[in-house]
């Protein structure tokens, strides 16, 4: 059930940010470049899915139990940590360089630009070594 | 402020919003960083549903120019950069985005839509973060490039 679920959320999703202009480099690096020619689109991208998220989750987690079933799994951590602005600056860092963050980055892949290929094997690679060289503390 | 695009984009949010919200109704973040996360060693054990949003996610993107969405706007080079020199920028930026991502729990999407959705303090101290430094990052690109 919940892989119907997950796939369904998925097409919904790489849909959404092909609309949205998520996928076009150039589209992020103009609404990040506030002091040049800014095109402040994206920020309706974050202003329209918190505005759904921000109504739907208030009602979906005040159950005990997901609408379909199983169990939530939430983030535990709710500490303000080193490592959540470290983290996040070096993801702000390589966004600003490829114009990428994962999802669109992932979503490309269906326009076969072997450009893209290459920044989705050397993210999965940053992955890999971030969980080998600092690995939570937790786990 | 060319190629302003506010429907569209507000359109595409909205999309983006119902999709975190149906997988929380299967009890999930919708947080990409961290659904590949769990592909990759050490693994998570459940990786079938990962495995398959992430495809959800590339014939969501396939679909859109099908039912005739425009994708002539998709611009992968916004410095211009010598070919050379844009492989550079992707494979760095490629390794940045996998290591920030993974040190500080989340993206765009886990920690900006869904995590501002719960009104979370970490989500909202991590979007601001890596807002601002890649706002920096663009002005100090920009500034080198001469554009």
């Amino acid at each position: 059930m919940f892989n119907i679920i997950s796939t369904i959320a998925g097409i919904l999703f790489g849909f959404g940010l092909a609309l949205s202009g998520m996928v076009s480099p150039s589209k992020v690096v103009g609404f990040l470049d506030i002091t040049g020619n800014w095109d402040p689109s994206l920020a309706f991208v974050m202003g329209g899915g918190v505005a759904v998220t921000v109504i739907s989750f208030h009602f979906l987690l005040k159950r005990p139990h997901p609408l379909f079933g199983g169990r939530f799994h939430l983030p535990t951590a709710s500490e303000i940590d080193r490592r959540l602005v470290v983290g996040a600056g070096l993801f702000g860092l390589g966004w600003g360089i490829g114009g990428l963050c994962p999802g669109p980055a992932i979503s490309s892949l269906a326009y076969a630009s072997p450009k893209i290929a290459i920044f989705v094997i050397a993210m999965g690679f940053g992955i890999l070594i971030a969980k080998k060289l600092a690995p939570p503390p937790s786990t | 402020m060319d190629n302003f695009t506010p429907i569209l984009s507000l359109a595409g949010g909205l999309i983006l919003g119902i999709s975190a919200t149906i997988l929380l109704a299967g009890g999930r973040i919708a947080g990409i960083s961290g659904i590949i996360s769990g592909l990759i060693p050490p693994a998570a054990a459940d990786k079938k549903w990962r495995v398959l949003f992430l495809l959800g996610l590339i014939g969501g993107a396939a679909l859109f120019p099908t039912v005739g969405g425009d994708i002539s706007y998709i611009d992968i080079n916004p410095y211009g950069f010598s070919d050379d020199l844009h492989y550079v920028a992707l494979i760095v930026g490629g390794l940045l985005v996998g290591m920030g991502t993974s040190i500080g729990s989340g993206c765009t999407s886990g920690h900006g839509i869904c995590g501002l959705g719960r009104i979370s303090a970490r989500a909202l101290t991590a979007t601001l973060s890596f807002m601002a430094v890649a706002v920096v990052t663009v002005f100090v690109i920009r500034l080198v490039m001469g554009g």
